[in-house]
């Protein structure tokens, strides 16, 4: 999506925003420091499933929004995938408007409380940001945004950006994840008639499966998908678009354009022996029983979840993280370990992850990579056995090769492996679209910059696309998917 | 949410439900099944479809109570409603003429068993069907399965009814009386693996329907997963249907133990809280 720097630029012109400017030296804002985001105590939260984040008060958020300097060129749009009006939203709060600067981020964001709270803004927005140029910490972007979103949730007065008359153009969104739930508020802002169908019996994909409790509270994507149902947005649930009814049947129902979002579901393994034993899950499985199904309330809910002591995280990444964290809150109390194979420095998790999960605990052995698995009597797992890495030249991702250190290989006691080294496509709607082109590696091939898959009314975006990415991409190929279906169909 | 239209009683612990939707009736084929979630607090669990109705917008589920989303399914009633109800899942079975077919179902295995067999026989092969039980009480769809077979035969543990003796022997009476081409296999994964066993000896085809733990049944999670052939498969997009020669039964059997003791403890829990 392009950003409209004109439209920007008159924003920025308006007296109140001048007179805002002018009412404190930019010298002055940037002495003030970056806020610190309050947080749960590390050694009580990792007995809990509260958030950890406690989120800004009013005062704080004021004093932090002081700190951008409303740049007249603001850098940090482009670092954000669906272009956020960044100094228009903070100056709302600056002023003491939170509620007029929620209504600014919903203008280009279906789920600003969700992005607020799991975008990796430190490599987008506030990776632009002026203040990295003075050698300073970024305006915290991503806090204020989180702010924002929950003052107007917390008040009730909730927002719905406004909605076209209809054009009676039916549109199916293949699953409710963030790029499907981020095409639907924009088609449906256009007049188009939007269904999203869901495969599971709750809405927003991995951000109820996959997403922690702690990191991003359910009832916060609850009420961004209440706000889509408002605008007018139809959700259908329990329904999977190939095999409860197909393609074809769905245009016989007078659907004409589709979007793809069905996400990368399905977990990868590493094939090593023994991968197969009781109590090795995908990171997919386990969070998945936790955090849609409830099973850290077993037995209240009736999905059940094993409880050990001693549990192993393979992977590196952000879903590893959220895994070996879920583990320390279900009583992983002698040992809730990431196991990775190269080192820190190369770990594709974000840097708070990695930090919060350090504070609660969370041992990390690295370069170290599993190689067996070894069970009981019962097939369950007992141990680990591992081999030690060594870092060689760098590999095609720019980040250095693992090499095996041969001999190094021991044994580690443990109750509960899971595997979160990464998902591949969910291969359902590739095999059941005919004539759809899809790549080696499963995923859609689609025009980059329209988001067209090979069959014109047929648009995709998020995992399906990428293979496994994250939720801001996946709502920035939405936004642009959005964009490229409402010129098709008005060109049609 | 989805009605339940009707409820049969088939023996103290099984029960026959017919449960409204539309979209399963008219898509589903024989050898899917459907994922079943009751309620806030339920969990999902898979139920191999065992009949439909198209024109009426119903399919069948046949449900054994042996824990407590189970037994929540045995206790609803015509009129009731399901809150969650998904599928069609998995690849349907495929069907084809063989010749002779020996249809093998166990307990409530049968369910599941009598789309596909009547399949096979709508497809031209001489149907054998064996059904088989502990005891008399726990033989379900005898008249139904009777319907189209061309030889039927009921085999129980204690002999209470049929013949006495497990579902292997009756097996191997036929084999060695004629020439089979196929066998297909439906109930307990033990008994699918001796079932398995046998007709290995006698180099027989043979295809075992397999019911597996789940969570989301669409190849998301895992739970599912089995050795077919030295391959790790996933039940729920992979099957539920393997060349039963080549699933690894004994690894199976330990994964479907996984949560024994959580399940024990949710059916004390569950049975204490219904009085």
């Amino acid at each position: 999506m392009s950003v409209d720097y004109e439209a920007l630029k008159k924003d920025r012109a308006q007296e109140w925003r001048e007179n805002l400017r002018k009412s404190i030296p930019a010298k002055e804002r940037t002495q003030v420091e970056r806020v610190k985001m309050p947080e749960n105590e590390p050694l009580k939260r990792n007995k809990n499933f509260n958030e950890v984040n406690k989120g800004l008060s009013e005062e704080q958020a004021i004093i932090e929004a002081k700190r951008c300097l409303d740049c007249p060129t603001p850098t940090c749009i482009s670092g954000c995938p669906v272009n956020i009006d960044i100094p228009g939203f903070i100056k709302q709060i600056e002023k003491g408007d939170f509620l007029e600067s929620a209504k600014v981020l919903k203008d280009t964001n279906a789920l600003p409380a969700v992005c607020g709270r799991v975008c990796p803004q430190e490599n987008q927005c506030e990776l632009q940001c002026i203040y990295n140029k003075m050698k300073k910490p970024s305006v915290a972007i991503g806090h204020l945004e989180r702010f924002a979103s929950d003052y107007e949730r917390n008040t009730g007065k909730i927002s719905i950006p406004e909605v076209l008359k209809s054009n009676n153009i039916k549109i199916a969104v293949i699953g409710s994840g963030p790029s499907g739930l981020t095409f639907a508020g924009e088609m449906c802002k256009l007049g188009y008639e939007v269904t999203i169908f869901e495969a599971l019996h709750e809405f927003g994909g991995v951000l109820v499966y996959g997403i922690p409790e702690f990191r991003l509270p359910k009832k916060i994507v609850r009420a961004e998908i209440n706000s889509l149902e408002k605008m007018g947005v139809k959700f259908v649930k329990n329904f999977i678009v190939g095999r409860s009814a197909g393609l074809d049947e769905l245009k016989d129902q007078g659907f004409q354009g589709f979007f793809v979002g069905s996400g990368a579901g399905l977990p990868r393994f590493m094939n090593v022996p023994g991968e197969n034993l009781v109590n090795i899950y995908s990171s997919n499985e386990y969070l998945t029983r936790v955090n849609l199904m409830k099973a850290y309330k077993f037995p209240e809910y009736d999905t059940p979840i094993i409880k050990a002591k001693r549990v192993a995280v393979i992977g590196g990444g952000n879903t590893a993280m959220d895994s070996v964290r879920t583990a320390k809150r279900l009583g992983a109390d002698r040992g809730a370990i990431i196991i990775y194979r190269r080192s820190e420095q190369e770990m594709p998790a974000r840097i708070e992850e990695v930090h919060h999960a350090k504070e609660e605990g969370i041992e990390f052995l690295i370069l170290t990579n599993p190689v067996e698995y070894i069970g009981d009597s019962e097939g369950k797992v007992k141990q680990i056995k591992v081999q030690k890495m060594e870092l060689g030249k760098p590999d095609e991702s720019g980040r250095r090769r693992p090499q095996p250190i041969p001999g190094s290989e021991y044994l580690i006691d443990i109750d509960i492996v899971v595997v979160g080294i990464g998902t591949s496509p969910n291969p359902l709607i590739p095999q059941t679209i005919k004539g759809i082109d899809v790549t080696r590696w499963g995923t859609l091939v689609v025009n980059e910059e329209t988001m067209q898959t090979s069959i014109p009314y047929i648009f995709a975006g998020g995992d399906i696309v990428r293979g496994g990415a994250t939720v801001i991409l996946a709502m920035g190929d939405g936004t642009k998917a959005a964009e490229s279906a409402h010129k098709y169909f008005i060109n049609k | 949410m989805y009605k339940v239209i009707e409820k049969t009683i088939l023996s103290e612990n099984v029960a026959k439900l017919i449960i409204e939707n539309k979209t399963i009736a008219k898509n589903r084929k024989p050898g899917q099944f459907v994922i079943i979630k009751m309620g806030e607090i339920g969990e999902r669990i898979p139920l191999t479809i065992a009949d439909a109705d198209p024109e009426k917008g119903t399919i069948t589920i046949i449900v054994q109570k042996v824990g407590t989303s189970s037994h929540k399914l045995f206790n609803l009633n015509a009129g009731d409603h399901i809150s969650d109800l998904v599928g069609p899942l998995g690849q349907p079975t495929e069907v084809e003429k063989v010749g002779t077919v020996i249809a093998a179902g166990g307990g409530v295995g049968v369910a599941p068993l009598y789309p596909i067999a009547k399949a096979f026989k709508e497809a031209g092969n001489k149907l054998i069907t064996i059904l088989a039980a502990r005891t008399k009480d726990l033989i379900i769809l005898e008249n139904e399965m009777k319907e189209f077979s061309d030889e039927f035969m009921i085999m129980t543990d204690d002999g209470s009814y049929g013949k006495k003796g497990l579902i292997t022997a009756g097996i191997e009476e036929i084999i060695n009386r004629e020439k089979v081409d196929m066998v297909i296999c439906l109930g307990p994964a033990i008994m699918m693996k001796f079932i398995a066993l046998l007709t290995r000896k006698h180099n027989i085809h043979t295809i075992a329907s397999l019911n597996t733990i789940m969570v989301d049944g669409t190849g998301m999670c895992g739970a599912c997963r089995v050795t077919v052939g030295g391959k790790t498969k996933f039940v729920c997009v992979d099957g539920p249907e393997f060349n039963a020669h080549e699933v690894d039964f004994d690894e199976m059997l330990k994964r479907l133990n996984a949560y024994k003791k959580e399940e024990e403890t949710s059916y004390s829990k569950y049975l204490k809280d219904l009085k």
